[in-house]
C-alpha cells in the first residue's frame, strides 16, 4: 500500500473540517476526492500532505508519517497544490529542479544528476521547449506539466493533485488527465486528486470518494458514486446522470423544458 | 541550470561588482585632505602582510594615515555593506516581502535605545569615554530588539510572518519612544546621537574591525549556506513543507543569523539606512530571482557601494564630513530608479 489514511481528522478550531476520513491507495491507483464546496477536500489533501495538523492515522510504505522526518516524507509524497506561489522571473527549469530539494537538505547543495534528471522529466512531459521560460509567462496547461514536473522530479510513490483542471479549457483538462494517467502507469504511482467536475471524475479515477461536511458520504467505482440520488441529496442538483457507452455524462435539469431556437 | 531568460545579466555582473569594490577601495586608500599614490599605498599595505618587507617610499605620516586611519576604514566599510546587503537580501527572502529590511525586527529601534543609553552613561563620566561603550550598547540593544520582537510573536512563524512583522514595529515604536524619552531628559547628548543615528565610519579603528568580525563572519556564513532554502521559501510556506522544508526552523535560522550579523553592523556604524533594500533589489534587477546568485553578490555590490559612499562623504564637503545615511539614500535612490525603469521584470 502506498498511502494509507486512518480515521484522519482535522479541525481548524472547534469546526472539524475532516471527519474520521480512511482511504487506501495502491501503486499505479487512481483515486478522486469529489463533493461540493467547502466539503474538505483540498484540506483532507493537505493533511495526508503533512502540511495541516491532524489525526488518525498516515502510512506511507507502510511507514506512519510521524515516524518520518520533512525530508523522508517528502521523498514519498509529492503535492501539486491548486493555485501555487510561483516566485517571481523564475524559469522552468530552475522551478522543477526546486523538486529535488528533499534529496539536497538545509545547507546542501544540488547533486550532480539534478539537472539532466531536470531535463528527462521536462522531455517526458513534452516540455523541454519550456525550460527558458519564466514559468509566470505559461498558458495555463503549460503551466500545469510545469508543476507536474516539479513533482515528478521529487520521484517518490505517492503524488496528490488539488484540481489539477480547474482553471483549463476543456482539450487542456483531457491532456492533464492523459498525462496523469500514462504516469500513474509507467511510474506505478499512487494518484489521489480533487476535482470538481464529475464528468472528468466519472472518466479517469478508478475510484472515486465523496465527501460532503468533512465525511464519507459514498466511496467506490464512479458509476457506483455518482448516482442521480446522491448528487440530488449531496450537492443539491437536479441532473440527469446519463450512463453512455465510455463514461457518464450529467446533465442539468430545468424547472420548465427549454425552447431551443435556431 | 543553464541560463534563463531571467538571469540574462548574471556572466557579467559578478566582474562589474569585483572591479567596483577593487576600484572603491583604492580611491577610498588614496583619495583624502592628503593624497597618497596607489603604488605606495599597495607597497605599504603589503608590507604589513606576515613575511612581507617592503620600504612602501612613503613618508611616516603618510604611512600611518594609510593603515591606521584609511585601510580600518575602507575595510570596514566593506564589511558593513556587505553585511547589510546580505542581512536585508536574507530578510526579504525569508518573509517574501520585497520591502523587509535588516532593521523589520526592531533592531535598528533596539541599537538606537542601546547606543544612546551608552552615549548618556559616559557623558556623565567623563573619566571612561576611552572604554567607548557605545558599540556595545548598540550591538546589545539590537540583539535584544530581535529577541523580544521574536518572543513577543511567540515563535510561530509558520503560521504568520505577518505577526512577526507586526511585532517588529511594535518593539520598534516602544524602543523608539524609550529613547525619545531618554533623550528628552538628556538633551545635552543630542547632537551626538543624532550623529550617530545618521551612521558614521568617521572613528574606524582596527580595533572595531576585530570587535564586528567574527560576528559576520559567522552570519555570512550561514547565510550563505541557507540560500538554496532561500529559492524554496520563495514558494510559500505550504508547498516548501512538502518539499521537505522545516519551514519554521528555517525561518528562525536566517533571522537569527542576519540579525546577528546586522547588529554587529549597526555596533559599528550607527544607523545606515538603504543599503539593505537598495543593493539586493539593484542585484535582483540584474540576475534575476534566486537566492543561490542574489546573496554571494549582495555582499559584493553592498561592501563596494558603501565604500564608495563613504568616499563620497568625506570628500564631497571637505574637510567636514556628511552622514553617510544621507549619501546612501541620495545616491542610491537615484540609482536603484534608474535601474528599475531600464531593467523592468522580463517578459
Amino acid at each position: 500500500m502506498s498511502i494509507l489514511a486512518k480515521d484522519v481528522s482535522v479541525r481548524f478550531g472547534k469546526r472539524t473540517v475532516v471527519d474520521h476520513v480512511s482511504l487506501a491507495v495502491e501503486p499505479g491507483e487512481w483515486l478522486a476526492v469529489i463533493g461540493p464546496n467547502g466539503a474538505g477536500k483540498s484540506t483532507l489533501l493537505r493533511a495526508l500532505a503533512g502540511v495541516v495538523p491532524c489525526t488518525g492515522r498516515v502510512e506511507l510504505d507502510g511507514i506512519p508519517v510521524d515516524r518520518l522526518g520533512a525530508r523522508e516524507r517528502a521523498r514519498r509524497l509529492a503535492m501539486v497544490a491548486q493555485t501555487p506561489v510561483v516566485p517571481e522571473g523564475i524559469s522552468v527549469a530552475d522551478y522543477v529542479a526546486l523538486g529535488r530539494t528533499p534529496y539536497n537538505g538545509l545547507f546542501g547543495g544540488a547533486r550532480p544528476g539534478d539537472a539532466r534528471l531536470v531535463a528527462d522529466v521536462l522531455s517526458e512531459l513534452d516540455a523541454s521547449h519550456l525550460a527558458d521560460r519564466a514559468v509566470e509567462t505559461l498558458s495555463g496547461g503549460e503551466r500545469q506539466r510545469v508543476l507536474i514536473a516539479r513533482a515528478l522530479v521529487q520521484d517518490t510513490p505517492v503524488l496528490l493533485l488539488d484540481e489539477p483542471t480547474s482553471s483549463l479549457d476543456v482539450g487542456h483538462q483531457q491532456d492533464v488527465l492523459e498525462l496523469v494517467d500514462r504516469l500513474r502507469r509507467d511510474r506505478d504511482l499512487a494518484v489521489i486528486m480533487t476535482i470538481h467536475d464529475l464528468t472528468l471524475a466519472s472518466r479517469y479515477p478508478d475510484r472515486l470518494l465523496l465527501l460532503v461536511d468533512g465525511r464519507e458520504a459514498a466511496a467506490g467505482a464512479p458509476h457506483d458514486v455518482l448516482t442521480e440520488a446522491h448528487l440530488s441529496r449531496y450537492y443539491g442538483a437536479q441532473v440527469r446522470v446519463l450512463c453512455l457507452e465510455d463514461g457518464i455524462a450529467i446533465v442539468p435539469r430545468r424547472p420548465f423544458p427549454t425552447e431551443i431556437t435556431a | 541550470m543553464g541560463t534563463t531568460t531571467a538571469n540574462r545579466g548574471h556572466r557579467w555582473a559578478v566582474p562589474v561588482a569585483v572591479i567596483a569594490l577593487v576600484a572603491a577601495a583604492a580611491l577610498g586608500l588614496t583619495i583624502g585632505p592628503v593624497r597618497i599614490p596607489l603604488g605606495g599605498v599597495l607597497r605599504e599595505l603589503a608590507d604589513h602582510l606576515p613575511f612581507v618587507n617592503l620600504d612602501s617610499g612613503l613618508s611616516p605620516q603618510q604611512a600611518s594615515i594609510v593603515w591606521q586611519f584609511r585601510a580600518p576604514r575602507v575595510v570596514l566599510g566593506a564589511l558593513v555593506g556587505a553585511m547589510l546587503s546580505l542581512a536585508g537580501a536574507s530578510y526579504q527572502g525569508a518573509f517574501r516581502n520585497p520591502l523587509a529590511d535588516p532593521y523589520l525586527l526592531g533592531v535598528a529601534a533596539g541599537a538606537g535605545l542601546g547606543a544612546t543609553v551608552a552615549i548618556i552613561a559616559r557623558s556623565g563620566d567623563v573619566g571612561t569615554s576611552f572604554l567607548t561603550p557605545v558599540p556595545i550598547g548598540a550591538f546589545v540593544g539590537a540583539l535584544g530588539a530581535a529577541a523580544l520582537t521574536g518572543a513577543v510573536a511567540g515563535f510561530r512563524w509558520r503560521t504568520a510572518t505577518s505577526r512577526l512583522v507586526l511585532s517588529g514595529v511594535a518593539v520598534a515604536s516602544f524602543l523608539t519612544a524609550a529613547q525619545t524619552y531618554a533623550l528628552q531628559q538628556n538633551t545635552d547628548v543630542l547632537r551626538e546621537v543624532y550623529s550617530w543615528i545618521l551612521g558614521r565610519l568617521t572613528t574606524s579603528k582596527w580595533s572595531d574591525v576585530v570587535i564586528v568580525l567574527p560576528y559576520m563572519v559567522v552570519s555570512a556564513v550561514v547565510l550563505l549556506a541557507t540560500r538554496r532554502t532561500l529559492d524554496v521559501l520563495a514558494v510559500g510556506d505550504e508547498e516548501a513543507a512538502t518539499l521537505g522544508i522545516r519551514v519554521a526552523r528555517a525561518r528562525l535560522i536566517v533571522v537569527a543569523a542576519a540579525s546577528l550579523g546586522t547588529a554587529a553592523a549597526v555596533a559599528v556604524s550607527g544607523l545606515i539606512g538603504f543599503v539593505g533594500i537598495i543593493v539586493p533589489h539593484t542585484v535582483r534587477l540584474l540576475v534575476g530571482g534566486s537566492y543561490r546568485r542574489i546573496l554571494p553578490l549582495s555582499m559584493v555590490l553592498g561592501a563596494a557601494f558603501l565604500v564608495g559612499t563613504d568616499l563620497l562623504a568625506r570628500t564631497i564637503d571637505q574637510p567636514a564630513e556628511l552622514p553617510i545615511g544621507v549619501i546612501t539614500a541620495f545616491i542610491g535612490a537615484p540609482f536603484f530608479l534608474v535601474v528599475l525603469r531600464t531593467r523592468s521584470a522580463p517578459s
